[in-house]
């Protein structure tokens, strides 16, 4: 790179194109917001779903799982593991309650997290809201 | 060393080493349970192990670029540190913070940790790569804000050229697209949307400033090349990394609940994002053939060109692979994700700062240029296990990732997810084996710090008298 393109145009390229695609993304951004209430299931979210998220959080579930196909490839995807279980929060609630304590031998297994019972119906009705926000038919099939 | 402060970079490269072997050990026992599941179970489990391998990764490559602007800044500004006390101090809060909250990490529980550390009051934890309490997010912000008051008040007194200028761009947009992290609303797609303002923002954008002003820093040193061209080349390369990156964040609004334009634009421009890699290929061979001096460190420059190879194949060639929607509507959240995480953060940011600790490292013990050949020989082998090493782990995490998702997604009968990872375990045991090449790589490296020898000058291989003082310009070692 020599001659005619200098060191001045390489420089305003830079400037320009980032301010250029900055104020694009800001507006995609702004455009995706107004969008969201027609996809992102927020009428669903109550106190509970908004207690479950914060169990999620504060027990490090994304560590081991994806939601949405974000997080650790550890173990299953839960975005859609309510419509996997039958469409049923009981169930999820089961599952997590009879985790062993000391594992499964030779096997991947759950940690026992002890949760109360409080928790755990906020922890299922956060799933159900997951599982119930539009993402263009991600996953492929209910496998996850 | 030309500035006395620039001596304040040398604690910073030693952590930094450091807590890179602690990621490393916690990536062998995160692989190892991938085929032995209750190994250290309940223990460590493996989304603590997870926690620590990603969040060393994290300030481990942070302390790595904080000791480059210390080492680069003095040297381009031509003058001292603002205050070298600062530096120190900020160095010991950063670690004291860093090895807490990994304590903290490992001996209770991570809901314990969030109640001690009152997540409630302002919830950030329990989000991938945020894993941290709010009170260490807080101390990075701390941290952060100290650096670059230090640095950029540096940057003002001095000389400022545009290596210096764009690496305070990347630092404090570092800073500033962290600042996120404190936001994380009830509504999970919100959450999601600016959860990647940090991590996308982050290393598909201002992270690519710092490596780019790394590379042309060390670039001018060890080739001798004219600033101007150098200067020319790092403003096209960041450009392209913007230009592409920006809107490229669309490539993870695919599936998330975010409208289905995103697929478009995330597509075209993601598609785009190996270019600013490639061009770094090119812009590195072409400076290191068109040298004007034969510097003595060869393994820095060695580093440096892999770097741009790597970073080229990881972030672009593997990034590509599954970046187009139809593709990661099969691949989303797959071991192919894992596979392309893996080469591209070793790729761009793991080397980047590898290649800067070998260039300045020797300088900031005393030595004149580099180590001696004796030295250089073991870190060049230590170079090809680590690289070679991480090549297998990626080839091996992809042929997992292509049968689990043939396997899960798109064959006649999809499996569930634990009989799929029954059925590719064999790649996981290879995977494993590659890793701990990757840790006798990396033992290597260390032991090259103390090889002796006599060190390598600039005068004995001829090595400036290739070009004429007229030549030189202003850019000595």
């Amino acid at each position: 790179m020599s001659g005619a393109f200098t060191k001045t145009m390489a420089r305003n390229i830079f400037y320009g194109g980032s301010a250029f695609f900055i104020l694009l993304f800001l507006a995609l951004t702004f455009d995706t917001s107004r969008a969201l209430p027609q996809r992102d299931n927020r009428a669903v979210i109550t106190e509970q779903v908004a207690l479950g998220k914060m169990v999620w959080e504060v027990n490090n579930c994304i560590g081991c799982h994806t939601l949405l196909g974000e997080g650790a490839y550890f173990a299953p995807e839960l975005g859609n593991v309510y419509k996997r279980f039958g469409n049923s929060e009981e169930a999820i609630i089961a599952f997590i309650k009879s985790r062993p304590k000391e594992g499964v031998p030779g096997r991947r297994s759950m940690p026992q997290f002890n949760l109360t019972d409080e928790e755990l119906e906020a922890l299922a009705a956060f799933l159900k809201y997951s599982s119930e926000i539009d993402t263009a038919n991600w996953p492929p099939n209910i496998q996850g | 060393m030309k500035y006395q402060s620039q001596a304040v970079a040398k604690p910073y490269f030693i952590a930094a080493i450091g807590l890179f072997i602690g990621q490393v050990l916690f990536g062998l026992i995160l692989g190892l349970q991938y085929v032995w599941g209750d190994f250290l179970f309940p223990e460590i489990p493996f989304n603590v192990a997870r926690m620590v391998h990603t969040n060393l990764l994290i300030v481990w490559l942070l302390f790595g670029f904080m000791g480059a602007a210390y080492y680069m800044v003095p040297e381009e500004s031509e003058t001292e540190l603002h205050s070298t006390k600062l530096a120190w101090i900020l160095f010991w809060v950063f670690l004291v913070a860093g090895a807490l909250t990994v304590l903290g990490y490992l001996l209770v529980p991570y809901a314990t940790l969030a109640e001690i550390t009152g997540n409630k009051y302002l919830p950030t934890m329990g989000r991938e790569f945020l894993e941290q309490p709010t009170i260490t997010k807080v101390g990075i912000v701390v941290v952060a804000l100290g650096f670059l008051y230090n640095v950029s008040l540096t940057v003002l007194k001095g000389r400022k050229t545009v290596i210096s200028w764009i690496l305070l761009l990347g630092l404090w947009g570092l800073a500033i697209m962290f600042l996120f992290s404190f936001y994380n609303p009830d509504n999970l797609v919100l959450d999601k949307y600016y959860w990647w303002w940090v991590v996308h923002l982050w290393v598909e954008g201002v992270w690519e400033l710092i490596m780019a002003s790394i590379m042309a820093f060390i670039l001018i040193k060890v080739t001798g090349v004219d600033r101007e061209v150098i200067e020319k080349w790092l403003y096209v390369i960041i450009a392209m990394a913007l230009i592409t990156g920006i809107i490229g964040t669309g490539h993870h609004y695919y599936w998330i609940g975010t409208p289905e334009y995103w697929q478009w634009w995330g597509s075209i421009f993601s598609a785009l994002e190996p270019l600013p890699f490639f061009m770094m290929v090119i812009f590195a061979f072409n400076m290191i053939n068109k040298r004007r001096r034969d510097h003595p460190n060869k393994v820095a420059a060695l580093w440096a060109m892999g770097t741009a190879v790597m970073a080229f194949l990881g972030a672009g060639v593997w990034g590509f692979m599954h970046t187009l929607a139809p593709v990661n509507y099969y691949t989303h959240g797959s071991q192919i994700t894992a596979a392309h995480g893996h080469m591209a953060f070793y790729g761009a940011y793991a080397m980047i700062v590898m290649s800067i600790i070998s260039y300045a490292m020797p300088i900031l013990r005393g030595r004149e240029a580099a180590n001696s050949e004796k030295s250089q020989v073991v870190e060049m082998w230590s170079f090809w296990l680590m690289t070679v090493a991480m090549v297998f782990i990626t080839l091996f995490l992809t042929g997992a990732g292509i049968l689990q998702t043939w396997l899960q997604r798109i064959g006649d009968n999809p499996l569930p997810f634990m009989e799929a990872q029954d059925k590719i375990a064999i790649f996981y045991w290879m995977r494993e084996v590659s890793g701990v090449i990757f840790l006798i790589g990396l033992l290597l490296y260390v032991i090259s710090f103390f090889v002796g020898g006599e060190e390598a000058r600039l005068d004995s291989k001829g090595a400036s008298a290739t070009a004429s003082p007229a030549m030189r310009r202003t850019d000595e070692v």
